[in-house]
């Protein structure tokens, strides 16, 4: 196994697909000459050439369409957002037409898109440029929702969205670009709609996703010391959720925290809480708690930045409150 | 009444036949849709054609049947002149499962991939981007078929619209925008909210051809298509047509239209475009007026026909609820003819495997890219 990057990874999903599949091309803004704000599609102009990997003006509305209506006959298109925040731009397009087009046409129409970029906090940019999004899309019914947290995932979630035969939203980790991890090389699939036991533990269940997963294992990790043992369920996809998952780590520790770097109204977390509370009600020692970022826009400065996240000290606090331990 | 000798037309008869009795079937439809709206058969928004029918029916005698189509929200007419069953359409709009979405889509959204419409959208501009990756993905494949889109005065203020056509003019694009220009979008005069109403002039922003057509004659309806295809089959890009219409009626079932004066309607009423086309093959001797009653005839039954199936289909099985929102795996796309009148249909859609498809077109080749960063002095 190969020590990649999560770019990297992402990278070479797109371009194994891309090779395996002639219909499947890449636009959004800078993909190209520039190779990507994010470098993801680095050196792929080389090798597929301006058809299929294309520099779009900046119109996310406007391409976003574009994509939906290719994929409506046939091409199986991956759509860039530079960022999540600028793709609100393109709702429209996602909710209103790729994620309604099956129905509205009594299944006659298929919708096979990707539409891929960073989300979450990016570091001293204040509230336009740091939001973590994925809880409006996985409000609807006719998308689907993957946000991989590892740079395996991140490999093997895109090579199963771009095959999917729906809409898939990706959510990558605007701050995981750079993080290294094993990649299996090759025919890597992770299926949607799975999650995964990225810890074992017996004492209590961390539910989580995406960047706050590191988070949650330094947490874990000194609440080891402590002799507490946790385990964590990385959610992997949000739409569908994998509730068989959810209630079987939960039946094994009996105590749950759900941790998500959006806001905590009507957030991912609250659906996964409701999953735990009416169908293992029985199974819990005590209320779930939650660990969200705060309800409040993202500041710039960097304590106020800081605060604002979800970090390991509050989610040992959260581990401690369903623990009944005192200190929390 | 025009009497003595015919003047000589360049239109064979077959043809002004067909395009009469299309546009006659979409009247007549819309009619009786209004009639069922106030019977309480149809709800919601349903917004008739009614006026219109010289774009429709001008258009699809101009291109090719398989040609990919879309629309807004008006668009029980389009897909008629395409070849869709009407009692299919007219059983979409009473919500009951012989419709081509089973009921689930009802007027603002009829879709009949067999005959290549891809759907009616109720967000305004909406269907402007679609038809652009539509025309993009018949580009990639190096098939000759161009895309019709319709949309309305209104929607040109959209932002989609500006994004799109830039997009379709730097690329290329082989599709054909038309702007249906009845006047008004809702209440609202376009001149009031338009800073350059005559819509065909934005192309001029965008370096595409652009003209203005008598949409109330459908005549020169087909004459512009006919051209507007030809070049743009040819593969230079896309091109902006309005079509100058009027809606005869409000703008939904819901609208009473308190916002024009009953003279302006009336005026716009000699322009009908159906008697027009008729006197016109009367004048050129080319169809008698009996051949015109038996069209009539015909159309009457056959939309008789179309209420009466729509009457009898049955309400979707509340089982549909749970599906055609996610495709699962393995799961085939629904052929509606098929599935509702157990006739095999052959023409689905079939595209290229990703292993088959050779993909030959170049956006922006690397040689000019190579030259202009070789003379800018980029290094890349
Ligand atoms: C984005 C959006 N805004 C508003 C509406 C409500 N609406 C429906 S039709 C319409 C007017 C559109 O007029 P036009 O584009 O000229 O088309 P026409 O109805 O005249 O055919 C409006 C405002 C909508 N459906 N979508
Ligand atoms: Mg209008």
């Amino acid at each position: 196994m190969a020590e990649l990057m999560y770019r990297e990874a992402l990278n070479q999903a797109l371009a194994e697909e891309m090779e395996r599949d002639a219909n499947v091309f890449l636009i959004g803004e800078e993909v190209g000459r520039y190779q990507g704000a994010f470098k993801v599609s680095q050196g792929l102009l080389d090798k597929f050439g301006s058809a299929r990997i294309i520099d779009a003006p900046i119109s996310e509305l406007g391409f976003t369409g574009l994509g939906v209506g290719a994929a409506m006959v046939g091409l199986r298109p991956v759509v860039e957002m530079m960022t999540w925040n600028f793709a609100i731009l393109a709702m429209d397009q996602i909710v209103n037409n790729a994620a309604k087009l099956r129905h509205m046409s009594g299944g006659q129409l298929r919708c096979p898109i990707v539409f891929r970029g960073p989300g979450g906090a990016g570091g001293r940019l204040s509230s336009q440029h740091s939001q973590a999004l994925e809880a409006n899309y996985a409000h609807f019914p006719g998308l689907k929702v993957i946000a991989p947290a590892t740079p395996a995932d991140a490999k093997g979630l895109l090579k199963s969205a771009i095959r999917d035969e729906n809409p898939v939203i990706m959510i990558e980790g605007e701050r995981l670009y750079a993080l290294k991890g094993e990649v299996p090389e090759g025919e890597h699939i992770v299926p949607i709609g799975k999650a995964d036991v990225k810890r074992e533990g017996k004492d209590v269940s961390i539910i989580t996703w995406s960047r706050m997963y590191y988070f949650v294992e330094e947490a874990a990790k000194q609440l080891e010391a402590e002799g507490i043992s946790v385990e964590i369920l990385d959610l992997r996809t949000l739409r569908p959720l994998d509730e068989e998952a959810i209630l079987a780590t939960v039946r094994k520790t009996n105590r749950a925290v759900v941790v998500e770097e959006g806001w905590p109204l009507a957030g991912i977390g609250a659906q996964v809480v409701d999953i735990i509370q009416s169908k293992a009600f029985d199974d819990l020692d005590a209320p779930v708690v939650r660990v969200t970022g705060l309800d409040v826009n993202m500041s710039y400065a960097t304590n106020l930045e800081n605060a604002i996240q979800p970090d390991a000290p509050r989610i040992i606090a959260a581990v401690k409150k369903v623990l009944y331990r005192e200190g929390a | 009444m025009f009497g003595g000798l015919a003047v000589a037309s360049k239109y064979s008869k077959d043809l002004l036949l067909t395009m009469y009795r299309k546009m006659y079937l979409m009247r007549r439809f819309e009619e009786r849709a209004g009639q069922q709206y106030g019977l309480g058969k149809i709800a919601g928004f349903c917004h008739l054609y009614i006026g219109q029918e010289a774009v429709a029916a001008g258009v699809e005698e101009a291109i090719r049947p398989d040609d990919y189509m879309l629309s807004g929200y008006r668009d029980h007419a389009q897909p008629l002149a395409r070849g869709s069953d009407a009692g299919m359409v007219m059983a979409e709009l009473f919500g009951r499962t012989g419709g081509y979405s089973k009921g689930k889509g009802g007027s603002m959204h009829i879709f009949d991939i067999e005959h290549h419409f891809y759907g009616g959208y109720g967000i305004v501009g909406a269907q402007i981007g679609l038809a652009a990756g539509m025309a993009f993905a018949s580009r990639y494949r190096n098939e000759d078929r161009i895309t019709v889109c319709y949309f309305g005065d209104a929607a040109a203020n959209q932002g989609i619209f500006h994004e799109t056509l830039n997009m379709a003019a730097k690329w290329k694009l082989p599709v054909l925008y038309i702007c249906e220009n009845n006047r008004y979008g809702m209440g609202t005069a376009i001149a009031r909210v338009a800073a350059v109403p005559e819509i065909h002039k934005r192309g001029e922003a965008f370096g595409i051809r652009h003209e203005a057509v008598d949409g109330m004659d459908v005549l020169k309806m087909y004459e512009a298509v006919k051209d507007a295809a030809a070049y743009i089959r040819a593969g230079n890009g896309p091109v902006l047509m309005e079509a100058n219409t009027y809606r005869f009626r409000g703008h939904s079932m819901a609208d009473p239209a308190t916002y024009r004066t009953k003279q302006e309607v009336e005026d716009e009423r000699k322009n009908d475009p159906i008697p027009r086309l008729k006197e016109y093959a009367l004048k050129h001797k080319l169809a008698k007026e009996e051949e015109f009653g038996a069209i009539e005839e015909e159309v009457k039954l056959q939309v008789d026909a179309a209420v009466k199936f729509a009457d009898e289909s049955p309400e979707p099985d509340l089982s549909e609820l749970w599906k055609d929102t996610i495709v699962e795996e393995g799961e085939e796309d629904v052929r509606p003819r098929e599935r509702v009148l157990g006739q095999k249909v052959t023409k689905w859609p079939k595209y290229p495997s990703g292993q088959e498809l050779k993909v030959t077109w170049d956006l922006e080749p690397r040689e000019q890219a190579e030259k202009a960063d070789k003379a800018a002095g980029l290094k890349r």
